[in-house]
């Protein structure tokens, strides 16, 4: 089920940043949409017969919209049928229709084993890395969207400045005030501290959470999961010290930080490094009152 | 137009150490992207960080490691840099906050690797590239450093000279795949390429979608020279259907190969009597292979890695990321089966020819990296030498293009001192010269004043871009695909004479297709078809270099096999094979290798394990 509607984008990115006059090139740029919808059709229409001939393709609805292409600057689904082979994944099948039927369909991908984090969209109504989702596990036909709670930019790439810019709200980087004095000497870390900052260390910057998360899509300045998770991961590990925990349970009690959290779980369960994020933010919950009572 | 005094493409391990450097050096630094950094396939390296931290161990002891691992074809000055300043990066790193796993007393834990005759290989867990991208990238964050993402660079621009020796860059062109603007990034101190690898020329390649070789390709087109192209280390287990790397890490800590028979291959048949699986990677992939080939593989395809005698414990402490590689991608229980592995290709031993800070043989133009050859892996990396190449000298050729002073270097770039033509004559024709049209990128721009050429290479590019997008031809996959294709059956980890020229024709036809291509998507907005229709020149550029120089090598050394020449030779071979892209008619020469140290000479020996 698509909840989302695509918003224009800015201004300043709408199109041509370099605001040509109207030239042979727009011209022979708007020839060419024009054809190139044609061969769309023409190619669909292939695609659907081949399907019925051929038991094993899958069939994907894939949202599309583009703000500057004519025919896309009204969201619509596609449907690629595509030739299923043991093992395929979501991002198998989206890539094979983009270099088979149609090479405008945008999505962001890279390390195809879910340690990028870029490819996290919305498959059968729920929040998945495309890599790590096997086609055989799925509902057909397999519906593919982007990421809710999002700005779509084209297809199934979403603007991610709003999670980053959260991300990077919470002082993400390690701070101490204390190194040991030794050339060549680390700081020390019990086995036990590492591990229990382990999980929270894996976070790819999906995004998958924050898209799932209902808080964040009613508040806006809502830290959100993953950035409370990386503030978490700072301020559980031992070699940071006393006073920067301190500043860091600060930062997380603000108005939109974890005290908006009503555990319902959806970032859990949608985390494809299955990252305990709730359990994180309930524990930042606890320290945070054990602080306070600490300075009443 | 942007204007910084050091602009790094790229925002890898090699980019943000090196943007992190510059920026210590006092200088304003932005870097350019096409991904987002914590995007960049840095995250994916999983086994670990050599570093002779321990005092057992010594840096002397990881250099002769890393330079029996080349099989002598490592430069002495840039391995002895990589092995000393390797404990002081690592050190670095915990110091910003990596999660390195630790030993009983709390010290970073260190295990044993392929090719290392002591345990010097850090690591956090299965997931070491992981934790030492997002934890350089926090320390680019903390620092306010500039971050250009999803901007893809298309061109360098660097002035016009004929002598390659006598340019200089000045900056670089990118196009922002999020709004289809075209702006020129001045660099008034250096440009850094730290792109990475270019496992894309490749079909069953452990590297990313994103890993097209962009910075090789410009480089090369721009006059500076390709060093040993041909040699490419396939890793010896990689899962069959997806190419997903298993870490060496997994023999590190005791996990054993078994052919189809359960037979202990790599003892039982000898191919490394010693070290067994943990032989180096190059000797491990042909060991796997010849098995196939020889009637013992599992599916005739495939061997089996075992791990299931370390116990559930050691696994989910140390492994526990391979676990769920190997279910995710390939349906297999690491605790309770073997797993399927096969060679596929990882890295790139050449790329960027540079001197030991970085510097290539134009003026004002780095590399560090994977995408660099300075030269510390030779003709074969070892597992763990990677990650610290990639922060030794990211560090390095970030603090030399903030102007900081570091002296004379000792390794020499493009043809400065000794070199010698190859004789080499290739059957087919090679390069591209004339009649491109702007769709086609080729070397510099015609100007030689700094903003001057700036401006022209931003025109080409923009002209390039419209002419991609407005006219009508033949989409680029089907280009990429065939050239993945004939790399991977021809120029593989063995190689014979008929099967490389008959590459060489295949990327010629490539070419010629290549001169029809277009973009069929019209937007300006996150156009990815164009992307990666300008990766594909690149592809095919590196393709057709790394095809030649495995041709003219004609000897067996480190990764590079041939059918014909099973012998290394050192007496004629000790030596880097360059290629001159030199305005689109290659040219092959020769330099010799450096193996004279700090203290003593790297004396060639039979490299047996």
């Amino acid at each position: 089920m698509s909840t989302q509607t695509p918003t224009q984008t800015e201004e300043s990115s709408e199109t041509d940043a370099e605001a040509d006059a109207p030239s042979k090139g727009d011209e022979r740029r708007d020839e060419k949409r024009r054809r190139a919808a044609e061969e769309r059709a023409r190619r669909q229409a292939e695609e659907a017969e081949k399907a019925a001939a051929d038991e094993e393709t899958v069939e994907l609805k894939v949202f599309r919209y583009d703000p500057e292409v004519e025919g896309k600057q009204e969201p619509r689904f596609d449907t690629f049928h595509v030739p299923f082979t043991k093992g395929m994944t979501v991002l198998d099948a989206l890539m094979y229709s983009r270099d088979t039927y149609d090479s405008s369909l945008t999505f962001r991908h890279s390390c195809r084993q879910a340690v990028c984090g870029s490819d996290a969209m919305f498959v059968n109504g729920g929040q998945k890395l495309a890599c790590k989702t096997q086609i055989s596990e799925l509902e057909e036909p397999i519906r593919v969207e982007p990421l809710p709670h999002a700005e779509v930019r084209k297809d199934l790439v979403v603007d991610m400045e709003h999670f980053y810019d959260q991300m990077e709200a919470v002082e993400p980087y390690f701070q101490t005030n204390e190194y040991p004095d030794g050339e060549l000497e680390e700081q020390r870390q019990t086995r036990e501290n590492r591990e229990k900052i382990k999980m929270s260390t894996r976070c790819i910057w999906c995004s998958a959470c924050m898209s799932s998360c209902n808080i964040a899509a009613g508040d806006n300045e809502y830290l959100g999961p993953a950035a409370i998770n990386k503030a978490y991961r700072f301020a559980m590990d031992e070699r940071e010290g006393e006073d920067i925990k301190q500043k860091r349970l600060e930062i997380i009690e603000q108005e939109h930080g974890v005290w908006r959290c009503q555990t319902q779980f959806s970032c859990t369960e949608v985390c494809p490094k299955d990252i305990p994020l709730t359990e994180h933010i309930q524990e930042l919950k606890r320290e945070a009152v054990k602080n306070n009572l600490k300075f009443w | 137009m942007h204007e910084h005094d050091v602009i790094v493409v790229g925002a890898g391990g090699a980019g943000l150490r090196a943007a992190i450097a510059a920026q210590e050096a006092g200088a304003d630094v932005a870097i350019v992207s096409k991904l987002h950094p914590v995007r960049s396939h840095t995250g994916a390296a999983e086994g670990g960080i050599n570093a002779a931290l321990r005092d057992a161990d010594s840096w002397e002891d990881h250099a002769y490691d890393t330079m029996k691992g080349s099989d002598y074809l490592g430069d002495a000055p840039a391995v002895e840099a990589l092995c000393q300043e390797s404990p002081e990066e690592v050190i670095q790193l915990e110091h910003w906050g990596m999660p390195f796993s630790r030993e009983e007393d709390g010290r970073v834990s260190q295990r044993p690797f392929g090719g290392l005759s002591f345990p010097r290989t850090t690591y956090a867990g299965a997931e070491t590239g992981h934790q030492m991208l997002h934890t350089m990238y926090e320390q680019v964050v903390k620092r306010g450093i500039t971050v250009y993402d999803e901007w893809h660079v298309m061109e360098l621009a660097v002035t016009d000279e004929e002598d390659p020796a006598d340019r200089t860059c000045h900056g670089v062109v990118a196009y922002d795949i999020q709004s289809g603007e075209i702006s020129g990034f001045r660099a008034d101190n250096g440009v850094i390429l730290a792109t990475g690898g270019m496992g894309q020329v490749f079909d069953h390649t452990t590297n990313a979608v994103a890993n097209t070789g962009d910075g090789v390709a410009m480089a090369y087109r721009a006059g500076v020279p390709m060093e040993d192209m041909e040699f490419i280390q396939f890793h010896p287990t990689t899962l069959p259907s997806t190419g997903v790397l298993i870490s060496e890490g997994v023999r590190g800590e005791g996990g054993i190969l078994y052919n189809e028979d359960g037979e202990r291959f790599m003892f039982e048949h000898g191919y490394a009597n010693n070290d067994g699986e943990l032989a180096s990677r190059d000797v491990v992939s042909r060991a796997e292979l010849t098995e196939v080939n020889e009637g013992r593989g599992i599916e005739d395809e495939y061997v089996h890695l075992d791990m299931r005698h370390l116990g559930e414990e050691r696994i989910l402490d140390r492994l526990e990321n391979i676990l769920h590689l190997a279910e995710d991608f390939e349906g297999a229980d690491g605790l309770t089966e073997p797993m399927p592995v096969k060679p596929g290709q990882h890295y790139a031993m050449g790329g960027i020819e540079t001197n030991e800070f970085g510097e290539t043989a134009i003026g004002g133009l780095y590399a560090a990296g994977e995408c660099a050859c300075a030269s510390v892996h030779g003709a074969n990396r070892l597992g763990g030498n990677a990650l610290p190449e990639l922060i030794v000298f990211g560090k390095r050729a970030g603090r030399h293009a903030a102007g900081e002073e570091m002296g004379e270097a000792e390794v020499t770039t493009g043809k400065e001192g000794d070199w010698e033509p190859a004789d080499y004559e290739f059957e087919v024709e090679v390069g591209e010269t004339g009649g491109q049209g702007p769709a086609a990128a080729d070397g510099g721009a015609v100007a030689t004043d700094p903003d001057g050429v700036l401006e022209a290479e931003v025109e080409r590019a923009k002209a390039r871009v419209e002419e991609l997008l407005s006219r009508e031809g033949r989409n680029h996959a089907e280009i990429r695909s065939k050239v993945q294709e004939t790399m991977t059956a021809n120029v593989n980890v063995f190689r014979e004479e008929g099967r490389l020229e008959e590459t060489l024709g295949d990327l010629r036809e490539a070419r010629e297709a290549y001169k029809d291509v277009a973009v069929s998507d019209p937007s300006r907005t996150f156009n990815t078809d164009l992307i990666h229709t300008m990766e594909t020149r690149n592809i095919l550029d590196i393709a057709e270099a790394l095809t030649m120089g495995a041709l003219a090598r004609e000897e067996f050394r480190g990764a590079h096999w041939r059918k014909e020449h099973q012998e290394r030779k050192d007496e004629n071979w000790l030596k880097h094979t360059l290629v001159s892209w030199n305005d689109g008619e290659p040219e092959l020469w020769y330099k010799p290798t450096i193996l004279e140290g700090e203290n003593k000479t790297y004396e060639p020996k039979n490299r047996s394990y």
